[in-house]
């Protein structure tokens, strides 16, 4: 299978590509790019005016399997992740039962190497059953094919725990990915503390419950010396105290999600439930800081932590309301249109933040477009402008902040591994 | 006001300030009808008002009962345990059944905010919230205006103060949106922990001074302390409480002035207010359940006589 992609603006940031370029597919791996490839192909893909770019890495997506397949699958979540432009995805472990040991992990690769059609790597527990309380067997969860760990959804409190899992994790080399929220103060709280959560007398969460979990898992990882990765940073103390951290060489990245650099509390008003996560939507200088930290490096990547729930659980009261939303199809999206369009992020920085960075961070040997690198690419119609609504969203679960709302930018080719997983119609 | 248009009484956020003045006249028609020796109109006659009660409550329940019986409704009360809404269907699965009845109109109390609007949302049948979390209770807070307009004759420039825990307080939200409206300056008086973030974005005035709220003020409305909700080991004690926040017969002497005492109720001697005062001639704490009865039948009326544009 050869596929040949002319005269599309080829964004590469591993290889500081910005220009017109011809690429060439063969056997799975980009095998030439030049200014007029003349070569025959099986398919060809004109792609004047529009994106080439190595396709998205997203490092924090809920599949739900095993366990929550209400919700979403590795078959229909990595679907959406193809028609989002995203060729990997990082599978948080907070299913059913949680991914704590080498059996479940065993478990879900097979589900992957059966259902999935775009790369799916696996994020076990740090503790057992997520409780906080046990760590996990770090060594034989890496030997099974894990690549992270992380007790998403929540921190592990106790500190001496935590310490114990990064010591571990130095030990074996693997990346703590670190959900920062201190419980007695983000408590019962639904949205973020503020003016809109008292007009709207919703219990809030002060943003002190982030930014402090931040600071101690940075301490940590200083003390211990193992690699952390700080997820959905929503808040501006957050993104400063990881800017100072990576000032002093400490091992620490950090991602935040389209929401938190687009949507604000205010969104919440009229109790809207696709307005509610965790952590929640924050205030005007906070979503100014996500942009201005993602402009200067003190954040590294953009995920969509990609969080379906099904309509039960999403339509009803508010404060009974599951936290999360769906972000794979509309990541990029969001980003182009905050981000690309407002001039905040040049196309190498944005394409850095949702490919190469993320890999780097994971060690995958992914986005980049070099010579004989995995043909994970994408095409892109930069200025397609598009509706969401619930129609158009594939995944199984519709719960977007954006149903309604008008993005630009268009995914035209997802291409995975040299095969075409996704085109538009 | 040339007519009614709005199907739901959700908050007082929501309405204009010539809607709330014209629920407060249509109120004031209505109070003459429970003087009556015969206690009744036919305004709502063969209409059904459902009372949908998630939450315990005595003295609005029947105040809306009351009202709703004045105006010839049929009333039926419905009770549902917050503790089995887990189990049992959704609040608009609820909802739908009830309408499925032919109920007219909808009176709802629920401990999650926001609960009334997403009912309003689903159904055609009119909605009033009795109080959702702490969010609003715009009947309360009418009546509570209703019987200062009776009481001063005017809201305009009135300085009324809320004292008590704002932070969980649904009646102050509601009173802070109608007041302003109105054009009273509000102040509110809690300890710092009991005043939620940003609070004077609303358009009041903080204190956490007791004497400075009385000193200001034409009228103090005093909140119920709920002590059972104590969540928070900064949560004031009782006594402690007492000391500093409330109100006592030598506070209201040291003003060398009239000022009206209000309280939603149920009271709490002791706790915020002194039986003294709750009992003397500053207090229009009972007048303020009888205008209840004036000010839910306009309601009522209203919604289920609205012109929806």
């Amino acid at each position: 299978m050869s596929i040949l992609i002319k005269q599309g603006r080829v964004i590469d940031p591993a290889n500081k590509r910005d220009g017109v370029f011809d690429l060439l597919i063969e056997k799975g791996k980009i095998v030439k790019i030049e200014e007029n490839i003349t070569d025959s192909a099986q398919t060809v893909i004109k792609a004047q005016g529009k994106i080439v770019s190595p396709g998205l890495v997203d490092m924090h997506v809920h599949l739900r399997e095993p366990g929550r397949e209400d919700k979403e699958t590795v078959s229909s979540g990595t679907l959406a992740a193809a028609k989002g432009g995203v060729t990997s995805v990082l599978a948080m472990p907070n299913t059913e039962p949680a991914i704590d040991s080498e059996s479940i992990v065993n478990l879900l690769a097979s589900i992957i190497k059966k259902d999935a059609k775009v790369k799916a790597y696996i994020s076990a527990a740090i503790t057992k059953g997520r409780d906080g309380k046990k760590i996990t067997d770090f060594k034989n969860l890496k030997k099974a094919g894990a690549i992270a760990v992380s007790d998403d959804g929540c921190s592990v409190d106790s500190k001496t725990i935590m310490l114990k899992a990064l010591e571990e994790a130095k030990k074996e080399d693997i990346l703590v990915i670190c959900h920062c929220e201190d419980h007695s103060l983000s408590k019962k709280g639904v949205m973020n503390k503020g003016f809109f959560s008292t007009k709207l007398g919703l219990c809030g969460i002060s943003k002190e419950s982030e930014y402090k979990m931040v600071a101690r898992d940075i301490e940590l990882a200083k003390k211990t010396g193992a690699r952390i990765h700080i997820a959905h940073v929503s808040c501006k103390e957050s993104v400063e105290i990881i800017a100072k951290a990576k000032a002093k060489g400490i091992r620490v990245s950090a991602e935040t999600a389209p929401h938190y650099f687009s949507l604000i509390d205010e969104s919440v008003s009229g109790y809207d439930t696709n307005m509610k996560m965790n952590p929640p939507l924050r205030g005007v200088a906070d979503c100014q800081a996500i942009k201005k930290g993602l402009a200067d490096g003190a954040i590294d990547a953009i995920a969509s932590d990609h969080a379906p729930h099904t309509i039960n659980e999403k339509a009803i009261e508010f404060d009974r309301a599951a936290f999360g939303v769906v972000g794979l199809e509309t990541e990029l999206a969001v980003a182009i249109t905050e981000l690309i369009d407002t001039g905040m992020l040049t196309w190498l920085q944005l394409i850095a933040k949702m490919s190469l960075n993320p890999s780097r961070i994971l060690n995958l040997n992914q986005g980049s477009l070099g010579i004989n690198s995995p043909a994970d690419v994408i095409v892109i119609s930069p200025d397609k402008e598009w509706v969401v609504e619930e129609e158009n969203i594939i995944s199984q679960s519709k719960n977007s902040s954006f149903l309604g709302k008008k993005l630009k930018g268009l995914i035209d080719y997802t291409i995975c591994q040299g095969k075409i997983v996704y085109q538009s119609q | 006001m040339e007519k009614w248009t709005k199907k739901d009484l959700l908050g007082l956020e929501e309405l204009s300030r010539e809607e709330i003045e014209h629920v407060l006249s249509t109120a004031e028609s209505f109070k003459e009808v429970s003087t009556r020796e015969i206690k009744k109109v036919p305004a709502l006659r063969g209409k059904t008002v459902v009372n949908l009660f998630y939450e315990p409550s005595t003295r609005t329940r029947v105040s809306f009962e009351v009202a709703a019986k004045r105006l010839s409704a049929d009333v039926i009360n419905v009770a549902i345990e917050t503790s089995s809404v887990k189990k049992g269907e959704t609040l608009t699965d609820t909802g739908k059944n009830i309408e499925a009845l032919k109920a007219d109109i909808i009176v709802v109390r629920h401990s999650s905010s926001g609960a009334p609007a997403m009912l309003a949302e689903s159904l055609k049948a009119n909605v009033v919230n009795a109080g959702d979390g702490w969010h609003e209770h715009p009947t309360q807070a009418l009546l509570d205006m209703f019987t200062l307009k009776e009481k001063i004759g005017r809201i305009q420039g009135l300085k009324v103060s809320i004292v008590g825990d704002i932070a969980h307080s649904r009646v102050a939200r509601s009173n802070i949106w109608g007041l302003t409206k109105l054009g009273a300056l509000v102040t509110v008086c809690a300890p710092k922990v009991l005043i939620p973030e940003g609070i004077e974005q609303m358009g009041v005035r903080v204190t956490h001074d007791i004497d400075q709220a009385l000193k200001d003020a034409d009228a103090v409305n005093v909140l119920r302390m709920q002590f059972e909700r104590d969540e928070s080991a900064a949560f004031p004690k009782q006594l402690e409480y007492f000391k500093t926040f409330g109100i006592t017969s030598q506070r209201l002497k040291k003003l060398k002035k009239n000022i009206i005492v209000m309280h939603p109720g149920p009271i709490n001697r002791g706790i915020e207010i002194s039986s003294e005062v709750a009992d003397g001639e500053n207090s229009v704490i009972l007048e303020q359940v009888t205008n209840g009865i004036a000010v839910r039948m306009a309601a009522l009326f209203l919604v289920s006589n609205s012109q929806q544009e």
